[in-house]
């Protein structure tokens, strides 16, 4: 999981242990490129759906499958989308952006040149604020996010392993050609796997939360490459970085990653030199290993696309997209721990899930007790919508209701037992809390006087237990406290049964 | 009614005012057009069954009393344009048996307004020549004298009008396809500004040029083509969205007052005498007509080949990556993709089309692109710098459409000689200007007898395609230059 | 400038164009003195002159996200030209290795 646990590269001859005091010795240096599939209705530059799956080459047109003449026209609300995610972030939005081409042969893009942008990306700079696991906190500059399209998908046929190397043929399908990504790309402010990855999850958690992405993993909406060098600690120089591709997880980018700084702390360490270039990563091996050497660097060519003409963002462009932005992630991250004093792990639970964020915010503006409100949501309204495979946001339980339980509890109105009660009631039936509570008459006894008279006659009719007591057991209170709550079937303020039956028998 | 020899205008009247049917004006065609097919090669492929389904279509909707801009009209359409169901194969190997699956928008404008498709024109393959004998498949005579080539690359456009095997056509021009063959075949060829017609549909060879225009044999009837294609289409970003004033029936009749700018730098001494005597007449011409001729300056004139030929090779070689033999068109084989790649592109290119991608691919490569492709986009600037500032003392640029008239075939075996035929259309082209050649007379070339016709280019501002169309309107009415001459072996075919 | 300066094998591989040796003697020469008459562009002013990719004045030619089903083809449609199809994809010959 850290980089302080000992790693062992065992395929080498020279092993080196990769102690803690030797990963403590060099600094990861890593920078990270990734390529997040925009949600929009239709591609990036014809009419066809942007949608997973299908049967093959049911989702194209002319324009995705570049037929000769197609001509691309570009998707404002995939342009708009970038503006959102760069201005989430901070970023400056340029006046001036153009589509160039990028060129390069390859089966699975139509054109043979992908429409990207080259040096007038759509958002400039930025900065991606993130919390780790363990509560701490960091930040990564982005250098820019520029849009782009995606390709189609090949299979490769012929080997028994659908591996490449041995394939005999590849079959193209072209639904996904052209889909509209956003490449993000980080300066290299990241000094661990760990910080990667939580970087990538506050980027996933944002374009979810802004709406212009699904960032869904399992559909490769989300691919990353990382660039990683490593150097003595204290050192200002940049290393050699390797670029490594093929991440399709989180797990598999903190693995990648955590196995990519083992092998550049070997290999320097026995003396050898990282080289410039671009590794897999395998994940059943669990290394990366080298995909191409520097001579075969590429010329992309990139020039403006003369199919498309300028964009232009006015200040009134930027000013209606901001307008619209919400509180980010980890700024509600942050509210929820700092002020609310909500522990890391729950914070980020909610946050994980910003339709229960928000549900949970609607409740906490009701109930102004967010630590008894987030018990409840993450507690049994979680547990009940699990149990029925719906979500609390979709269910009978209104925020304000809770908000309504929370302060009948707060105020000793009714008891644990009873909140459950009517908590149940309200995921089935709805309604409000304090109607259910007198429907029901769940509220609790509070009263000394009616609590005391229950507690007499628990006395009474368990003399042997209260003997016990006064003998030194006074671990029988629970079951004489509980006697109590039965007898008042469940109503009886347990505190105060507790305190008097405390009272009674050491009085007595 | 004459349906061979009639303007597009009289034959859409005739149809409308249902004195003639769509269907026997394509009945009188089909024949004639392989007729005179047969000596001009101007066809790729005649397409009689979509003539005759068309014809039986505009019928019905005249009948219906529609009244359709070209009803009836034949039209022949360069094979660079896309029509559903037709082999659509650029004149290039590489698409030998390619079948559009849609059709290119201006096409199908035409088709709704009643033209009748008499087939796809011979080309220099992917629009890329200045003779039309860069084709793949066929030699496109030119109708004057069949031993020499109609121009290029909208060869079989060109030939196909000036040699009634249609009434109209379209070609494309992205340095002077449309207007030099337009010069070489005794016809009007119109390339309105850049971005007026869609190019959805037409295949590309220079995004940033390309533009697609009509031939006809009268100014007014390539205004009446032009005036149904125009206009924006949502499936071309570069297609401008500015409102298109009608032009056919709205233009001037007279050139007085109008001021005609003759650029400095196209010297007419460096011309052969008997093409510079025919631009001398036509200027003096303008002038007797009420034009006030006034010297400009294009201090770029002798920068446009080599502006053009680092920007349109550039955008070919990736506009042109996209025929891998992956999705149709050719493929030879090979053990990997990427030897199938090479094969393919081997053996499907020709020889022009092979130099212009290695042009373009070196122009953008690493190392070059500043010295080469952003140098010649910031020319490109002076360019329409130049223009904007020539067109504050005139009206309109006429010129010479092309600096000789047509050459016998292989006259021309150097490329840089062949490329240099368009030192006059080129600067125009790089300024997107609307520009067309009309008839302006003939010479004798020095290597044969009969007099060979030659076209003057007119060019205006961006977007004032009505104002161009009516000098040359004017200016072919005075003069009627295309009547003076018909082409010897097709007129009685 | 010599006439032979193109890595004409170079620019070839970019363009993935296979050439015979007599093309690469023919286009050679060819290419040379067409980039010899390029080089007088040097000569041209362009100090502070802005590039120009495109000569319309348009900016921000955009579509609404919307479906447009009546240009999308049938998948019939998308594979009738292809050189070689199976099972509703488009085959080609084993890809050696990554070129993006």
């Amino acid at each position: 999981m850290s980089t302080t646990n000992p790693v062992i590269l065992s395929s080498s001859k020279d092993d080196v242990v990769l102690t803690p005091e030797l990963l403590a010795k060099y600094e990861p240096v890593i920078g990270i490129e990734c390529h997040v599939e925009l949600k929009t209705v239709s591609k990036m530059f014809c009419g066809c759906p942007n949608a997973f799956g299908g049967e093959p080459n049911t989702k194209v047109c002319p324009v995705c499958l570049a037929l000769p003449g197609a001509l691309p026209v570009p998707n404002a609300a995939a342009i708009e989308h970038m503006i959102r995610a760069g201005l989430a972030f901070g970023a400056t939005i340029p006046p001036h952006s153009k589509f160039d081409r990028k060129n390069y042969f390859y089966p699975d893009m139509p054109k043979n040149y992908q429409i990207s942008q080259y040096d007038m990306p759509l958002t400039v700079g930025g900065v991606v604020r993130y919390w780790l696991d363990d509560g701490r906190r960091g930040e990564c500059r982005l250098t820019r996010i520029h849009l782009e399209e995606d390709t189609g998908k090949s299979t490769h046929v012929g080997s028994t392993d659908g591996r490449l190397a041995a394939s005999t043929s590849s079959l193209v399908d072209f639904n996904r050609a052209g889909v509209p990504l956003m490449e993000c790309v980080s300066e290299p402010d990241i000094r661990s796997a760990d910080e990667a990855v939580a970087y990538l999850e506050t980027l996933a958690r944002t374009f979810r939360e802004l709406g212009v992405s699904d960032v869904k993993m399992e559909e490769g909406s989300l691919r990353c490459d990382a660039n990683v060098s490593i150097r003595l600690r204290g050192a200002t120089e940049y290393g050699t970085k390797a670029e490594i591709k093929n991440m399709n997880s989180f797990r598999s980018v903190r693995r990648a990653i955590e196995s990519e700084i083992a092998r550049q702390i070997q290999v320097v360490e026995s003396g050898g030199r990282v080289i410039q270039e671009t590794r897999g990563w395998d994940e059943a091996a669990g290394t990366t290993h080298s995909q191409r050497s520097k001579e075969q660097a590429h010329d992309y060519r990139y020039f403006p696309d003369p199919d498309l003409v300028p964009i232009d963002v006015s200040a009134d462009d930027v000013a209606r997209v901001r307008a619209t932005l919400v509180e980010t992630p980890y700024e509600r991250y942050v509210r929820y721990v700092d002020t609310y004093g909500i522990d890391t792990k729950r914070a980020t639970q909610l946050v994980d899930d910003h339709v229960l964020a928000a549900w949970f915010d609607a409740a906490v503006a009701a109930s102004n007790n967010a630590l008894a409100t987030v018990a409840f949501v993450l507690g049994d309204l979680a547990r009940l919508a699990n149990e029925s495979g719906t979500h609390v946001a979709q269910g009978k339980v209104t925020p304000a209701a809770l908000a309504e339980l929370v302060g009948l509890t707060q105020s000793n109105a009714i008891n644990s037992k009873g909140a459950k009660q009517v908590l149940e009631t309200l995921w089935t039936d709805g309604g409000s809390a304090q109607a259910i509570v007198e429907r029901e008459g769940l509220a609790q006894v509070s009263d000394r006087g009616a609590v005391e008279a229950i507690v007499d006659e628990v006395l009474a009719a368990n003399p042997k237990v209260v003997d016990d007591y006064r003998a030194g057991k006074t671990n029988v209170l629970g079951f004489l406290t509980g006697a109590v709550m039965k007898a008042s079937r469940g109503k009886a303020n347990p505190a105060l049964a507790q305190d008097l039956l405390k009272e009674k028998l050491s009085s007595a | 009614m004459d349906p061979i020899h009639d303007s597009a205008r009289a034959l859409a009247r005739a149809v409308n005012a249902r004195d003639a049917s769509a269907a026997e004006i394509a009945e009188a065609l089909i024949p004639h057009a392989a007729r005179a097919d047969a000596q001009l090669a101007a066809y790729l492929e005649l397409t009689p069954e979509l003539m005759r389904a068309q014809a039986r279509r505009v019928d019905e909707r005249v009948a219906a009393g529609e009244s359709l801009p070209l009803a009836g009209v034949p039209l022949a359409i360069k094979d660079n344009m896309c029509v559903l169901g037709t082999r659509t194969t650029a004149g290039s190997k590489i698409l030998e048996n390619f079948v559009a699956p849609y059709t290119a928008t201006a096409v199908q404008r035409l088709l709704d307004a009643g033209a009748l498709p008499v087939g796809k024109t011979n080309l220099d393959e992917f629009a890329m020549g200045s003779s039309g004998e860069n084709s793949a498949y066929a030699l496109t005579k030119n109708p004057y004298d069949l031993d020499r080539v109609p121009g290029g690359s909208s060869a079989g456009s060109a030939a196909a009008v000036g040699g009634f095997a249609a009434t109209v056509s379209l070609g494309s021009d992205t340095g002077g396809s449309i207007r030099e063959p337009a010069a070489f075949c005794n016809v009007v060829g119109f390339k309105p500004t850049y971005g007026r017609v869609s190019r959805y549909g037409l295949i590309a060879f220079a995004s940033s040029l390309d533009q697609i225009g009509p031939f006809a044999r009268s100014v007014e009837d390539a205004a009446l083509v032009y005036d149904v294609m125009a206009g924006k289409d949502p499936l071309d970003a570069t297609s401008v969205d500015r409102a298109v004033e009608p032009t056919a029936g709205h233009l001037r009749e007279d050139l007085r007052g109008v001021k005609v700018g003759i650029v400095k730098e196209f010297d007419l001494a460096k011309l052969d005498p008997a093409v510079r005597a025919c631009y001398e007449a036509a200027y003096a011409d303008l002038e007797r007509l009420g034009a006030e001729l006034v010297e400009v300056t294009l201090p770029t004139a002798d920068y446009g080949v080599a502006t053009y030929y680092l920007i349109a090779p550039a955008e070919c070689s990736s506009n042109l990556a996209r025929f891998d033999g992956v999705r149709y068109g050719l493929r030879v084989d090979g053990p990997d993709v990427g030897a199938m790649y090479e094969r393919t592109r081997a053996a499907g290119f020709g020889p022009e089309v092979k130099r212009r991608i290695l042009i373009g691919t070196y122009a953008l490569s690493s190392g070059y692109y500043d010295a080469y492709y952003l140098k010649a986009q910031k020319a490109r600037t002076r360019f329409a710098e130049d223009f904007a500032r020539a067109f504050e003392r005139c009206d309109v640029i006429a010129s010479p459409a092309a600096s000789t008239t047509a050459f016998k075939f292989n006259a021309k075996s150097d490329p840089l000689a062949m490329y240099l035929m368009d030192y006059y259309t080129i600067p125009v082209s790089l300024a997107g200007l609307p520009s067309l050649s009309v008839p302006c007379g003939a010479a004798v070339p020095d290597d044969g007898t009969r007099p060979m016709p030659l076209g003057l280019q007119l060019a205006t501002p961006l977007f004032t395609e009505r104002a161009l169309l009516g000098y040359a309107h004017a200016y072919e009415r005075a003069t009627q230059h295309a009547q003076k001459l018909t082409p010897p072996e097709t007129a009685n075919a | 400038m010599p006439a032979d300066r193109i890595d004409i094998r170079h620019v070839a591989r970019l363009a993935r164009l296979a050439l015979t040796d007599d093309e690469i003697a023919t286009f050679g020469p060819q290419l040379g003195s067409l980039m010899t008459h390029v080089d007088a562009l040097a000569q041209l002013d362009t100090e502070n002159v802005p590039a120009t990719a495109q000569v319309i004045p348009s900016r921000n030619v955009q579509r609404g996200d919307a479906l447009r089903p009546a240009t999308m083809l049938t998948r019939e449609a998308a594979l009738q030209n292809a050189p070689q199809a199976q099972a509703g994809y488009f085959r080609v010959p084993r890809i050696i290795a990554e070129e993006g």
